[in-house]
């Protein structure tokens, strides 16, 4: 019988079935039943080092992984190994910050760099850890599936011989006959519904013995999806970790800078960065376009708040791959999501449109230039690089800040003092020299690299600032040309688009696993059992005697009140007298 | 008065209900222990174990302890004077709590959306939950011990809140305006408040367990207040429970944040300093229900867990918000660390 006990993995406390195999072994007569660390099944006990080559070294490895030991040193371990990448700068998400202190810390930052500290999530000893984990996992929880699989199969355990000594307990007498008590208490512990009983029960009849006659029995456990939730929610785990390599492996994204007016198509060469997985196939992209029609922004004017974002909206026409058209609006919290693919509105700005002509009058540049936000007044910060048109001429750099409600102060200095074009203003400096622009090298366009150039100064020797507004056109220092800023100022958005195919997935195993857990915490998984037997009173009329014991795995608060309700459910007890009726509780 | 101000003012009356309310439930603890001693000196005569035993029994429903006078509900001699201060400590908590959730409805109303979107709003919405657990498992059982330690840490949260998490009551920019930070952040809050009450729990369970060991700082008269709690396994089994729904919500939070995540920031994980620290919670709290089940482990072991836990969840609130620089830096604190 004591094989019924099923898998358990090594080093497992359980109550509960240790609890079954010492009420089933007739030990559990004096009463052992329920009492932890009796040491049955084979699965039990300290694990003996093995004698024996290394097949039993690779058993004893096995068993020692899959045990419930090691999963929770592997647990404290993943929760010890994550806390560096919180405190460290990691690289996929602020390289910048890895490479600052790389140099403020060489010595150290090396050693942290090799042994994987900005890159924690993907290092080698963060995964070993979650592997191993999962490893062990699987090890634990296909074996424990099978035991359930089976145990799914078995019946209640038998009444006990002694109920003295159970968590809960019960006592009546009643006037129906045992063999009526037994089939109301059996009818409401499997509940009102046939298919779906709350407790699979089994009645039984015993020969008379240790001095009582013969008696009607019941026999009722519940609970069994207890166990079924706990191996759905490992096995989702599993799934979880799976679906998120996939889409490890599947997913691509890209960013690109759109302006009002202006689209973007979704193929690899029209974003300005594309990252993909190794498993991706460029005709995973869908052949889509979008144009962006308007970009608005709100920005709260109270005191409390002020210049705090309230809204962006990028007002969109998607143009699908089979040429129908629909508008879209995509905004923070809200992606667009075209054929699987989701598109999100990452940042926004002013994109001017600057014309400069060179001395000759030429248009040597001409267009929008996107300026970046470095603060909440949206002062922005922009580079123009104009190539040399007239054959003779320097290249020029026009490197400055947009500002879109400008405050100018006595001193000339400028500052921007609301995020809304109120008051646009560019303020520009004038570099001359060879910018490298023929040499063919990409090169970033928010940046200019000034150490070989020349700047332009005013009288004074300081470097000459331009102010130019909308529809103005400025004369550039030193004879260089002019510069001319558009009436309007176009916004731009930077979108993010992103295609992950296992995002279904991914989420599906975490809902699985989230129900399989709240399952297993809150079923709970308890045994009733029923004896009856006839009993002469004092008075000499024949009544029935009915006792009651529960047993739960684990602490289980409403024990009682499970054993109260199958003793309410005793037929012909109303005109018993009140104080037959007993209920107990005792300590293990 | 504006309501921001109002709200304020009832977050200081909320406080100054509670802090009677503790200095009520600590008489209440040290009458219960002399109860309990003179009801240790009756228990040689039979009536009193019988008394005891029926009473003793249903407290932490069924599981008991078997010692009589252990549990809360002992026959008490100065019964009619520790009435008293459980029953103001009772009633001034309740206080508390409805002036706090008036200072909470009153910070939506000024602020125009749901007030939990910064610390400030978080501490005062976390202490409420935590009371509220406190009053209703009270409602079932007599939990009242636990009073002068929940009461104690809620007026400490609302207290460091007013002082140093307060921020002006206003909108909220637009990555927040959505219904996840109602779901999101308000299951994140009631796990806060729960893990609150089983972090007490669990404390009180290993003081207990260290003073009948034997453990030689705890043997001191000032901690014979202990005498008159539940036994450690008791304690265990209710922290248990408390941890166990607590889980649940804080799984929920994850799924809930990566799912929201993934709308507002364009994945669903990336490892930000705020999911580094809910992921450590998420692990410690699962390693605990791990070692409630592993042999050895059980026990003053697993009530470390939650010790550790708890302590993550409070830096996961704090030290995460003010010291790192993530995505959810949305404390609404200005920091130059
Ligand atoms: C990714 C790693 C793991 C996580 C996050 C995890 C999480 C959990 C959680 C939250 C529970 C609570 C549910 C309950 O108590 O019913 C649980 C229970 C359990 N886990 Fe895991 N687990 C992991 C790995 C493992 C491994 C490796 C084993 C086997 C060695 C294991 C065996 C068990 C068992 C047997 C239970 C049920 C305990 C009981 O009887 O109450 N788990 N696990």
């Amino acid at each position: 019988m004591s094989e019924r006990t099923g898998y358990r993995p090594e080093g497992i406390n359980d109550a509960f079935t240790e609890g079954r195999t010492g009420s089933e072994a007739d030990a559990g007569a004096d009463g052992t039943a329920g009492v932890t660390g009796s040491t049955t099944g084979p699965s039990s006990g300290r694990p003996e080092l093995p004698a024996l080559g290394w097949k039993g070294t690779l058993r004893w490895t096995w068993r020692q992984l899959t045990s419930m030991r090691v999963a929770l040193m592997l647990l404290m371990l993943l929760a010890v190994a994550a806390v560096p990448g919180s405190v460290l700068p990691q690289r996929n998400q602020d390289p910048a910050a890895v490479l600052e202190y790389l140099g403020d810390h060489p010595t150290l930052g090396e050693w942290l760099d090799r042994l994987g500290f900005f890159d924690v999530y993907s290092s080698a000893w963060f995964s070993a850890i979650y592997l191993l984990l999962f490893v062990s996992l699987v090890g634990c929880i296909i074996p424990r599936a099978a035991a359930h699989a089976r145990a799914l199969r078995h019946r209640p355990p038998r009444t006990p011989a002694r109920f003295g000594r159970f968590p809960a307990t019960a006592s009546t007498t009643t006037d129906a006959s045992p063999h009526e008590v037994a089939e109301a208490v059996e009818a409401h512990l499997r509940g009102p519904l046939r298919r779906l009983p709350t407790f699979r029960v089994d009645t039984g009849s015993e020969e008379p013995r240790l001095g009582r006659p013969a008696t009607r029995t019941v026999a009722a456990e519940r609970g069994y999806l207890r166990e079924t939730g706990n191996l759905v929610f490992h096995l989702a785990l599993v799934g979880l970790l799976v679906s998120v390599a996939l889409g490890q492996l599947l997913h691509y994204r890209g960013q690109a800078i759109v302006t009002e007016g202006r689209g973007f198509a979704n193929a690899v060469v029209d974003y300005d960065t594309f990252e993909n997985g190794a498993w991706f196939r460029p005709s995973s992209l869908s052949p889509f376009s979008m144009t962006l029609d308007s970009f608005t922004s709100e920005f709260a004017s109270d005191t409390v708040a002020f210049a705090q974002a309230r809204d962006f909206t990028a007002a969109v026409t998607v143009t699908e791959p089979g040429g129908g058209t629909h508008e879209e609006t995509i905004k923070v919290n809200h992606p667009l999501v075209v054929d699987g693919a989701k598109i999100y509105l990452q940042g926004n700005g002013f994109a001017p449109d600057i014309t400069v002509r060179d001395a000759e009058g030429e248009v040597a540049f001409g267009g929008r230039v996107p300026f970046l936000p470095e603060d909440t007044m949206y002062t922005s910060r922009g580079v123009v690089k104009v190539p040399d048109v007239s054959p003779g001429l320097d290249q020029v750099g026009l490197i400055g800040y947009f500002l879109p409600t400008a405050v100018v102060e006595a001193d000339g200095s400028a500052r921007s003092v609301f995020p809304q074009p109120q008051n646009p203003l560019l303020v520009l400096e004038v570099y001359r020299g060879d910018l490298g622009l023929d040499e063919g090298v990409p090169q970033n366009v928010y940046r200019l690299d000034t150490a070989n150039l020349t700047a332009s100064v005013d009288e004074d020797g300081a470097t000459a600032k331009l102010l130019v507004r909308p529809g103005e056109t400025v004369e550039l220092p030193d004879g260089l040309g002019t510069v001319t800023l558009g009436e309007e100022v176009p916004r731009y958005v930077a979108l993010d688009l992103r295609h992950d195919p296992s995002l279904g997935w991914v989420l599906g195993f975490s809902l699985a696993a989230l129900t399989g857990l709240a399952v297993s915490l809150f079923t709970p998984r308890r045994r009733v059992w029923v004896r009856t037997w006839e009993t002469v009173d004092d008075d000499g009329t024949t009544r029935t005697r009915v006792e009651l014991a529960g047993l739960a795995r684990g602490d289980d608060a409403g024990l009682q009140q499970e054993v109260d309700k199958a003793l309410a459910a005793v037929p012909g007890t109303t005109d018993a007298p009140a104080a037959d009726r007993t209920t107990t509780t005792t300590e293990d | 008065m504006e309501i921001a101000e109002l709200s304020v003012l009832l977050v200081w009356a909320s406080a100054t209900a509670l802090t009677i309310a503790l200095a009520a439930f600590a008489i209440d603890l040290g009458r219960r222990t002399e109860a309990r001693v003179e009801a240790r000196a009756g228990a040689r005569t039979p009536a009193a174990v019988a008394a005891g035993a029926g009473g003793a029994g249903r407290v932490a429903g069924g599981s008991a302890s078997a010692s009589p006078a252990a549990g809360p509900d002992v026959p008490d001699v100065p019964s009619s004077a520790r009435r008293r201060a459980a029953g103001i400590a009772m009633s001034t908590t309740w206080l508390g709590t409805a002036l706090l959730l008036a200072a909470i409805v009153l910070r939506g109303v000024a602020a125009g959306r749901t007030p939990w979107a910064n610390m400030y709003e978080f501490t005062l919405v976390g202490s409420f939950v935590a009371l509220v657990v406190f009053l209703v498992l009270n409602l079932r059982r007599d939990l009242k011990f636990l009073g002068a330690f929940v009461i104690g840490l809620t007026v400490l949260f609302l207290v460091l809140g007013v002082n140093v998490f307060y921020v002006a009551a206003t909108g909220v920019q637009p990555a927040l305006q959505n219904y996840w930070l109602v779901i999101h952040v308000g299951v994140a809050i009631t796990a806060t408040g729960i893990f609150t009450v089983s972090f007490v729990t669990s404390v009180l369970q290993l003081l207990r367990d260290s003073r009948d060991t034997g453990g030689t700082s705890l043997q001191r008269p000032g901690f014979r207040w202990l005498d008159g709690l539940p036994t450690p396994k008791t304690l265990e089994g209710l922290s248990f429970r408390l941890n166990a729904v607590a889980f649940v919500l804080w799984t929920f939070t994850i799924i809930g944040g990566a799912i929201w995540a993934e709308d507002a920031w364009g994945r669903y994980w990336g490892w930000d300093p705020k999911e580094v620290w809910s992921f450590v919670i998420w692990v410690i709290y699962a390693a605990y229900l791990h070692a409630r089940t592993t042999r050895g482990w059980d026990g003053r072991r697993a009530a470390w867990f939650v010790v550790v836990g708890y302590a993550c969840v409070l830096f996961n609130f704090t030290g995460v918000n003010l010291i790192f620089n993530g995505l959810h830096s949305y404390a609404g604190i200005e920091t130059e660390l």
